[in-house]
């Protein structure tokens, strides 16, 4: 199982967690874990099947955009951290 | 008799910013770190880049016109250093920020003669973008360069901190710098690739607190329209914890005094330097921490609670 951090955006789709456990080998199969659990979550984190444009997922720390996207394998110890989008520069 | 160089305006003496090697932070010594101190610009950070070029970009291209009111989302560098070019080219300058920004970046602010509008703390800069592109809708007489999405961002780090960097080295093989718009990683990431093709391009972004997350719904997320993220190679999320030791490193082992995303930008560097055998790694240090003061980054024991609450970078 990998734990999932949830922002406060979402906490209300997931009855308040702030972290959850999900299944998967891939980052998609843990956000179909969890959109099976909480589906008001898949609106809100896929869009066509894709990553929705305003959300980032790290695994390890690192945006999976960078590494094999949805497809990317997930090792049970490691974390996943859904975030808004953030302008950021000053 | 010997008459030296001098500058003829302070924007004159805009980038051609240092570059030094941190050799104490390397985790390894075949792998080399070196630093570029935007914190030498006028105004104490690299944002002067990008005002003086947004500024020129505008007045070229007859946008902007004289008196016409300036007005641009911020939390603090971007606006100083707009404050700085307006005073001097003689425009008015609006700037919208989070209220929970730190104190010294409110009074550099007015100090440099720019007024300020608060946007709600709890939604960090998205706050701040968001108010200001009402702001400048229902006011045609403002003039807003708006960095998130202003050509001349990036532009300014392709023709000046990539220039400067690729002229500096024969060789790079990791660029490091701080995600907020993107235009430092686009424009100088594009301007090294093409000196060093093999170039490995990392963004370190902040892991924002709770308390500035609030937005309604993830579709009130931003991505500045100048990013790109298929550009980066690497994009990695750095703690405030992390960020802290960084900046403390910096100041204990280089003398560095840097600033909340210069002791992140480290971090990512001294991380992504482990993961080489030997080479080269460049990081932007954006600003100094003399802004960052008041928070007691370098001896208070909790600062990382308090640095929920607000918008570092």
């Amino acid at each position: 199982m990998a734990a999932v951090r949830i922002p406060p955006t979402l906490r209300a789709e997931v009855g308040g967690s702030r972290e959850l456990e999900a299944r998967g080998d891939t980052v998609a199969d843990v956000i179909d874990d969890l959109v099976e659990r909480y589906p008001a979550l898949g609106a809100q984190l896929l869009q066509d099947g894709e990553l929705a444009s305003f959300v980032n997922v790290y695994l390890g720390g690192e945006d999976i955009r960078t590494l094999g996207g949805l497809e990317t394998p997930v090792d049970d110890s490691e974390s996943l951290i859904l975030l808004p989008a953030m302008a950021g520069g000053n | 008799m010997e008459t030296r160089a001098h500058a003829a305006s302070l924007l004159d003496l805009v980038g051609s910013t240092p570059l030094v090697e941190l050799q104490r932070l390397s985790p390894k010594p075949s792998v080399r770190i070196l630093a570029k101190l935007e914190g030498q610009n006028p105004t104490g950070s690299i944002k002067d880049r990008v005002a003086v070029a947004m500024i020129d970009a505008a007045e070229a291209s007859g946008e902007l016109t004289p008196g016409r009111r300036l007005l641009e989302p911020t939390s603090g560098n971007t606006g100083i250093a707009l404050a700085l070019v307006a005073k001097l080219r003689g425009y008015p300058l609006t700037c919208v920020v989070p209220a929970n920004v730190t104190e010294e970046r409110r009074r550099l602010l007015q100090l440099y003669g720019a007024d300020i509008v608060d946007s709600p703390p709890d939604e960090g800069s998205n706050g701040a973008v968001r108010l200001a592109l009402e702001l400048a809708e229902s006011d045609a007489s403002f003039f807003m360069p708006f960095q998130y999405a202003n050509e001349a961002n990036p532009r300014a780090h392709y023709e000046g901190t990539g220039v400067e960097i690729a002229q500096a080295l024969d060789r790079v093989d990791v660029f490091v710098a701080g995600l907020g718009t993107g235009g430092t990683l686009m424009g100088a990431g594009e301007r090294l690739r093409e000196s060093f093709p093999e170039i490995v391009i990392a963004a370190a972004e902040p892991l924002p607190g709770d308390e500035v997350m609030g937005l309604r719904s993830l579709a009130d997320g931003y991505v500045p329209p100048i990013l790109d993220v298929s550009k980066l190679d690497r994009k990695l999320l750095v703690t405030n914890a992390e960020s802290i030791a960084g900046l403390r490193l910096l100041l204990d082992r280089e003398g560095v005094f840097g600033g909340v995303s210069s002791g992140a930008v480290v971090h990512a560097a001294r991380r992504l330097a482990e993961e080489l055998d030997e080479g080269v790694v460049v990081c932007v240090l954006a600003d100094g921490g003399w802004k960052y003061l008041s928070a007691g980054f370098w001896d208070a024991d909790d600062v990382e609670g308090s640095m929920e609450r607000s918008v570092w970078w």
